[in-house]
């Protein structure tokens, strides 16, 4: 183990900065879009199903094929994997938006809209801090996802803890492919828990709360 | 009427597909009434109170206020004019009471010191402890919320409240104390409410005027005790309940209805012919009218035999100081008065001073007597014959006893109008 660190220390840090990177722009992406995205959805529940449901439909590109295909538009590299990657982290997203905003107790709309707030309003006072839980319970999981799949990501030369596993499948060295998959197993829950720890603290109080 | 009503109503209308949900309602609501919606479940009491902030759009007619039409304004704007308040309270959970109840101002643009001061103001309005401006609804009890609910509708001098069965989910001693809160506003502030409602009590104790629905129509349009007096069919007459119509009536009989026939003469009539009447119908005092039939005085018996040889019409003799009570007045009000002067008999007029009948103080003593007499074997009865909603039915009516009366001072009325049966 601490002849492993000696040796592959520096190579694990440097890789697990890229991996988070990746990972980290992808979803931040990923939120940027879906968050308002979703919330425009709300207000155009005619074409909801349809945008949603495409969104399921890339999501159920297996993740090999769809960074293969990022190879002929965008070429190798972290870009490419960044941008499926971002796709992956759409629809959890998105969802979860559409459906937090759409849950929000509507005699808590009817008394903002009953007040006079303004579209734009409700959606700012009521609406969005309604459904954060909910939001944030997409962008946990669509982080946990991520995080994973970038793994896949070196594949098309995204670097990431992804090389020294696909290195350690390689070489059939068990100690490159534990080395690789522990710290982004590791990863995945710290962002997990820290993510949940955000989700409670925005979700709205409904209960009685000391 | 038309040019100074605050809210105008005519003609409005609401369909739903092919459901009429509101066909054809009018009202000319003045500034500081208080008005309730009452009526069968799905009778369009909502939809019409809906109509008014906009949150639905009327299929035709229109809405006024302050002769503006709301159709013509901005709903945004016009909903920040209009107090509004829905059972199911609507306070935004994640907002402390204090930011809850600023809601309206801060859309307003208000400056802060001019809120934080409204906080407090409204806090206390609400009687609720000033410190629990930074709680959350979820901190509060529902009773302790609604009231919140309530104040919010009038943080922003909001002129016009609706609410919207606001009270259906709250125990009888919390609805009751939101009760008296919002007429206390209505009448020490002159908000004017329109209020839907399924509770008769309710809207007993608060209406100036009631409506009552039914599939989309205006039944009846009436002041409580109007309504309680004259349903105007049986629908209504169901909706108040036999109960309430029955415990009603002690309070709410009037004078006409319990006068008997009285015995009268013409003032240009002769001495002697008062006399033969006085002697046919057996009584010592006799009522005078003139041709009309508008009372005039009494005279007696004692009076006819003093001028019986030096004068000839009874208008000549009669004494015009007489005690009459109106026969639209409730006898509540006017038993007292009758039995402190001790007179045996009352002349009863109609609006115009008609002559109608007179009220004898045996009638009045057998109403007393059932009145009591229901209240000893019946608790719930006096209960509610003094906080019910007949309070509000006695204080109206007092003026009208009052202004009965008024034309006959109490010094001027030493002697009694004793059409007495002599027996
Ligand atoms: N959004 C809507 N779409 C279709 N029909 C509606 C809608 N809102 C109300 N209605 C219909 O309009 C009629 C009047 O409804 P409304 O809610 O005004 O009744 P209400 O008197 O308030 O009843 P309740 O006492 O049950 O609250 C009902 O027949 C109802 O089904
Ligand atoms: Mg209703």
């Amino acid at each position: 183990m601490v002849t492993f660190l000696n040796q592959y220390g520096g190579q694990l840090m440097q890789e697990l900065g890229e991996h988070i990177y990746i990972s980290a722009v992808a979803l931040a992406l990923g939120v940027i879009v879906a968050v308002p995205l979703g919330i425009l959805l709300t207000r155009a529940k005619k074409i909801a199903g349809f945008v949603i449901g495409l969104t399921s439909v890339l999501q159920t590109i297996p993740a090999m094929a769809l960074l293969a295909m990022m190879i002929p538009i965008f070429g190798i590299g972290t870009t490419p994997a960044i941008v499926a990657l971002f796709i992956y982290s759409l629809m959890p997203i998105l969802r979860n938006t559409y459906i937090g905003m759409s849950d929000v107790n509507p005699n808590l709309l009817d008394a903002a809209k009953g007040m006079g707030m303004s579209n734009w309003q409700s959606i700012k006072w009521v609406e969005f801090p309604q459904a954060a839980g909910v939001i944030m319970s997409g962008i946990r999981l669509s982080g946990t996802y991520v995080i994973a799949w970038t793994a896949l990501a070196s594949y098309i030369g995204a670097g990431g803890l992804g090389d020294m596993i696909f290195n350690g499948l390689n070489l059939y060295r068990g100690d490159l492919i534990l080395g690789g998959s522990i710290p982004a197993i590791i990863l995945a829950l710290v962002v997990d828990w820290l993510l949940g720890l955000v989700e409670k603290k925005v979700t709205p109080a409904t209960t009685q709360e000391v | 009427m038309a040019l100074t009503a605050f809210l105008e109503i005519s003609h409005l209308r609401k369909v739903y597909g092919d459901n009429v949900a509101v066909s054809d309602f009018n009202i000319s609501v003045e500034r500081g009434e208080f008005i309730c919606f009452i009526g069968t479940s799905g009778s369009g009491k909502t939809t019409t109170m809906r109509m008014i902030n906009r949150m639905n759009e009327p299929t035709s007619g229109t809405i006024k206020i302050n002769g503006e039409d709301v159709t013509k304004m901005d709903p945004v704007k016009l909903r920040r004019r209009i107090g509004y308040v829905i059972q199911n309270i609507g306070l935004l959970p994640h907002l402390t009471i204090k930011d809850n109840i600023l809601m309206v101002p801060k859309m307003l643009k208000w400056d802060q010191k001019r809120m934080d001061e409204r906080a407090v103001e409204m806090i206390k309005m609400a009687e609720l402890p000033e410190d629990y401006l930074d709680r959350y609804p979820s901190e509060l009890s529902g009773g302790q919320q609604q009231r919140v609910g309530v104040v919010r509708a009038l943080a922003a001098d909001q002129e016009l409240i609706l609410m919207d069965e606001p009270f259906g989910a709250l125990d009888p001693i919390t609805r009751d104390a939101l009760q008296d809160l919002v007429k206390d506003l209505q009448e020490r502030l002159g908000k004017t409410f329109v209020f839907v409602t399924h509770d008769m009590d309710e809207a007993l104790k608060l209406s100036t005027r009631i409506v009552v629905m039914s599939h989309g129509e205006e039944v009846q349009v009436d002041s409580p005790e109007e309504i309680l007096r004259h349903p105007a069919n049986k629908f209504v007459a169901d909706l108040i309940g036999e109960d309430r119509l029955i415990q009603a009536k002690p309070t709410i009989t009037t004078v006409g209805q319990i006068a008997r026939p009285a015995v009268s003469i013409v003032q240009t009539a002769t001495l002697r012919e008062a006399l033969t009447l006085m002697h046919k119908t057996r009584v010592d005092t006799l009522l005078v009218t003139d041709p009309d039939g508008i009372l005039r005085g009494y005279v007696d018996l004692e009076v006819i035999n003093d001028h019986f040889r030096t004068a000839d019409t009874v208008e000549s003799v009669m004494n015009p100081k007489v005690f009459y009570v109106r026969q639209s007045a409730v006898i509540s009000d006017t038993v007292d008065r009758i039995l402190k002067r001790g007179y045996r008999n009352v002349p009863v007029v109609d609006n115009a001073g008609k002559l109608t009948g007179i009220v004898t103080r045996a009638a009045l003593v057998d109403m007393v007597y059932d009145a009591l007499g229901s209240g000893t074997s019946n608790d719930d009865g006096q209960d509610r014959s003094t906080d019910g909603p007949r309070t509000d039915i006695g204080t109206t009516d007092v003026k009208e006893g009052a202004h009965a009366v008024d034309p006959t001072p109490d010094d001027k009325e030493e002697v009694p109008a004793n059409n007495g049966h002599l027996s």
